[in-house]
């Protein structure tokens, strides 16, 4: 348990540096990097809360098509970084600001005002031969079956919308057009001209 | 013990430097979405906290549920960055102000 | 029976659809002929139901024809309920208008809405005999409104002329006054019998009188008083009664046989027949009775003087109608109400015989009304003549004809009635009927004398065209003539002392004057042979021989009377100022709180402030709110932010 406890908060505090490193770096690509780290920490705290399924999701899925997309399109697009930092500073005291404001209200609620004791928070241990996937599976594909296909179909508008929204024709672009290729007779590009082999004299 | 209201106070302190960030960050639109992001996942980190707390999957359910709407907006979200910087050379967020009334 | 009543009531309705929605394709003759065919038939029948009941001694009938609708208890119904009250009516209404339907076909010959005309009388027919055959209160009011309308229309007959629409809308606006008094009244009968039935409702008028109605906070007045009040209300409209006499005179722009059919005749009288038909309602408050009174004796005696200055031939008879009108409501008000009807029975045929003379000599000047440009028409016009004489007589009440009956009769029932006490009411209307006695003499006789006599005042034109009208003229003449001249002696007993009406009339022993009277009745030729001991006659004849007097013998005078008396001359002839209270006062006062409500409440309030208001506020506002709209995403993004941490807050702090 105690180990438990380290692990805990070893990773929280990671999280927390890589988080504030997304937030406060001046170069996108080390934002990405660092998000990438983030998530791969909160993994790790899912898996201590034994949603083990869910945490391997995140690394799979999100980790590794999401953060890829990501660092695909900063790198691809040449952000101007100089442009990116000014004007860092001005809404800085807003924002830490608002963001105390929220901490304050947050802490409230969670610790003040909870019902929970903080001693009897804790969660209790999960029952012999429990398989998080096998239980997470038995309510998707049942309960939340249609759900779980809405799911699909916006999944699947997602890649019509980003293949619809990027895909573009360039003018002037030299490509084969086969099906004109195939479609062609002989004459069309042949003209058969009767002359004579040699000039009268 | 670690427990519920451990989890949440991470989460919380998560959340609330994403939203610190999106206001430092204002006019950056890619860290925009990566912050967003991160609220994402302190959500989430919520439910399964919840989801423990109170041993039902429903909540693990919901962040199944999250992370494939948050995937398809990043898809969608990062086309139009695409598109926007494609068209403009620029994705700088004070330039954006076509909405203005 | 029941066929023949439905008969009367739908033959002139029938005739009137046919002759106004066909007029074009039946033309003129097809449109007066299918009229007085149709009146006809309703007269007839009337006239077999008045036998059936006058000598076969047909019990009256209630019959419900058509339940419209139910509501909560409240039955409404069309019905006829056939009494004798009604069945005289009926005779009348129908008799006066054949009569009418007749004689127009001589005035209106020459005008573009010949069939229009037509159309309209019929409808008036048909409205007169449902206002009076109804046997409940919504019927009655259904006719009273539909008699309302049809007047409106035919005063405003020559829609073209300014006077005209003036009239017939002073006419319906005065009587909107009355009819709101009317619908309270039928309203409060309802409140507190629960019943439009006529039946039902005398049947509890005892427990009605014993209720108290409080019309003010705190101000508990009985409740039949206030109803039958307002019920008078709706009749001083109609019957033009001080002060709501004024339309009256103004009507007369109509054309002359609407003035006879429905402002002398029949229309204006309905007020006197609705209230004789609600005398088992009146004769339970003495109070409302008195106003009856009072209100009658005020239209007679003040109504009649100023018929003395009046020039207009037509105008002269109709302040004279005013001053009859004033005597029926004061024998209402007597509780003799058998003596209100008589009169009225007996008015109906020399009024509308005085007015058809009136129109027979217009006709003749050419639509000349001014009888200072007449004189001396004795002789051109002999059947005229002879016919307005004995309408003039019988209006006087000269001893044998049929006003001398009515008339003379009522003013004793108004002397017996004492127990009105001797106070300042009983001496008003007592005083009333008699003076006005001389004034409608005076009156009279000074158009007739004017008209008929003395030195030709028309032009030499004029008078070369002078001649006797045609026979659709003189003929309703002599058919008026007739009843006017010997009705009275034929049906003055049974009608006023013979228990004619029966049933159909109530009076509490403690008013019957009437029966009073009876006791002491010897027959016409009684009455006759003691005229001449009665003041009634002597004022008459000094009524007559002072217009002789000053209009024949010495012409001079009335002008030097009229420069010596200078302000009640001009008080006379201004009507007692009542039409400049009323145009001046309500109606220009009207005028104003509606203009001030339309530039002040409506432009300025409504539309100003609350509707463009609201729009131009929002305007503005949103001028100011668009500057929040920057249109960069990251201003929507704080917005949302800060949202999100002041819900938040409110829900952790202040909730």
């Amino acid at each position: 348990m105690m180990l438990h406890s380290i692990l805990f908060y070893v990773f929280a505090a990671i999280m927390f540096g890589a988080a504030l490193g997304v937030v406060l770096s001046r170069n996108p690509v080390h934002s990405v990097m660092l998000l990438v780290f983030t998530f791969f920490n909160a993994a790790i705290l899912w898996l201590l809360a034994e949603a083990e399924f869910l945490a391997i999701v995140l690394v799979l899925v999100y980790v590794g098509a999401v953060m890829v997309l990501f660092l695909f399109v900063v790198m691809m697009l040449d952000v101007n970084i100089e442009a990116a930092k000014r004007g860092l500073t001005r809404y800085a005291p807003l924002g830490i600001g608002l963001a105390l404001f929220m901490a304050i209200e947050l802490i409230n609620v969670i610790w003040l005002r909870t019902g929970v004791s903080s001693d009897g928070s804790g969660f209790a241990p999960t029952p012999e031969g429990y398989s998080n996937t096998k239980a997470l599976g038995s309510v998707l594909y049942t309960e939340h079956v249609y759900a779980f296909e809405i799911a699909a179909v916006i999944l699947l508008l997602a890649i019509i919308a980003a293949i619809t929204l990027t895909m573009r024709r360039r003018p002037g672009l030299k490509v084969q057009n086969i099906g004109k290729q195939v479609a062609v007779r002989a004459k069309d590009r042949v003209r058969v001209v009767k002359m004579d082999a040699e000039k009268k004299q | 013990m670690i427990g519920l209201q451990h989890y949440l106070t991470v989460a919380a302190m998560l959340f609330v430097l994403s939203l610190a960030g999106i206001i430092i960050n204002r006019k950056n639109l890619i860290l925009l979405l990566m912050c967003i992001e991160l609220m994402l996942l302190a959500v989430n980190t919520n439910f399964i906290a919840f989801s423990r707390y109170l041993g039902d999957e429903t909540g693990q359910v919901f962040v199944f549920f999250i992370l494939t709407v948050a995937a398809a907006e990043a898809a969608i979200g990062l086309a139009i960055l695409v598109v926007l910087f494609r068209n403009r050379r620029s994705i700088a967020v004070q330039e954006l102000n076509t909405l203005k009334g | 029976m029941y066929s023949y009543y439905l008969t009367i009531v739908l033959a002139p309705l029938a005739a009137a659809i046919i002759a106004g929605l066909a007029g074009n394709k039946i033309g003129r003759a097809g449109a007066h002929w299918i009229t007085i065919i149709g009146v006809g038939l309703s007269c007839a029948l009337s006239l077999l139901v008045l036998k059936n009941m006058f000598w076969g001694g047909a019990a009256a009938e209630n019959i419900s024809v058509y339940t419209w609708a139910v509501t909560d208890g409240l039955r409404m119904e069309v019905g006829f309920l056939v009494d004798r009250l009604t069945a005289l009516m009926m005779c009348v209404v129908t008799f006066v208008s054949l009569a009418v339907h007749i004689y127009t076909i001589g005035y209106m010959h020459d005008d573009p809405g010949y069939t229009r005309f037509f159309s309209y009388i019929s409808l008036f027919t048909f409205s007169m005999l449902m206002l009076v055959m109804s046997n409940n209160f919504l019927q009655l009011f259904f006719g009273w409104e539909a008699v309302g309308l049809v007047s409106y229309l035919l005063i405003g007959f020559w829609f073209k002329r300014e006077s005209a629409i003036f009239a017939n809308l002073k006419a319906f606006l005065v009587n909107r006054v009355g009819d709101f008094g009317f619908i309270l009244g039928i309203a409060a009968v309802v409140m507190l019998t629960g019943s439009l039935d006529y039946a039902t409702v005398f049947g509890g008028a005892e427990a009605m009188a014993e209720q108290s109605i409080e019309v003010l906070p705190g101000n508990p007045w009985n409740a039949m008083t206030v109803t039958c009040i307002l019920l008078f209300i709706g009749a001083m409209g109609k019957s033009a009664q001080a002060p709501l006499h004024v339309w009256l005179p103004d009507s007369m722009e109509g054309p002359t046989p609407i003035s006879a059919l429905i402002h002398a005749a029949t229309m204006v009288t309905a007020g006197i027949f609705m209230v004789a038909r609600m005398s088992p309602l009146f004769e339970l408050s003495t109070t409302a009775l008195a106003v009856v009174i009072v209100i009658g004796s005020i239209t007679a005696f003040f109504m009649g003087l100023l018929g003395i200055v009046q020039n207009d031939i037509k105008r002269v008879v109709a302040y004279s109608t005013l001053s009859q009108l004033g005597y029926m409501t004061v024998a209402l008000g007597a509780s003799a109400y058998s003596a209100a009807i008589f009169h009225l029975m007996t008015h109906a045929f020399f009024k509308a015989l005085l007015f058809l003379a009136a129109g027979s000599v217009i006709i003749a000047m050419h639509h000349e009304q001014d009888i200072r440009k007449m004189g001396g028409i004795r002789k051109y016009m002999p059947i005229t003549y002879w016919t307005a004489l004995i309408g003039s007589l019988a209006l006087i009440g000269f001893p044998g004809s049929s006003g001398f009956f009515s008339k003379d009769l009522l003013i004793e029932a108004v002397r017996e009635s004492h127990w009105h006490g001797q106070g300042a009411v009983y001496w008003i209307a007592y005083l009333s009927v008699l003076l006005g006695v001389f004034v409608t003499a005076l009156y009279s006789f000074r158009m007739f004398f004017l008209v008929f006599h003395g030195d030709e005042r028309m032009s030499e034109k004029e008078k070369s065209h002078l001649h006797e009208t045609p026979a659709v003229v003189t003929v309703p003449l002599i058919m008026l003539a007739i009843p006017s001249a010997v009705i009275g002696w034929f049906t003055v007993g049974p009608v006023l002392f013979g228990d004619y009406f029966g049933d159909a009339i109530h009076v509490s022993s403690a008013h019957d004057v009437l029966g009073h009277m009876g006791e002491a009745w010897h027959g016409s030729l009684g009455l006759l042979t003691h005229a001449v001991m009665t003041p009634v006659f002597w004022l008459a004849a000094a009524g007559v021989f002072t217009a002789w007097f000053l209009y024949l013998k010495r012409p001079d005078i009335p002008a030097t009377i009229q420069s010596k008396f200078s302000a009640l001359y001009k008080l006379l002839d201004r009507k007692y100022y009542f039409d400049d209270l009323y145009i001046k006062g309500f109606a220009a006062g009207g005028r104003n709180f509606g203009k001030f409500l339309w530039q002040k409440g409506d432009e300025l309030i409504i539309d100003g402030v609350i509707v463009n208001g609201t729009a131009n506020t929002i305007a503005r506002l949103a001028g100011v709110m668009r500057h929040i709209q920057t249109g960069y995403l990251y201003t929507y993004a704080f917005a949302m932010i800060i949202g999100l941490t002041t819900l938040l807050g409110w829900l952790i702090w202040l909730r």
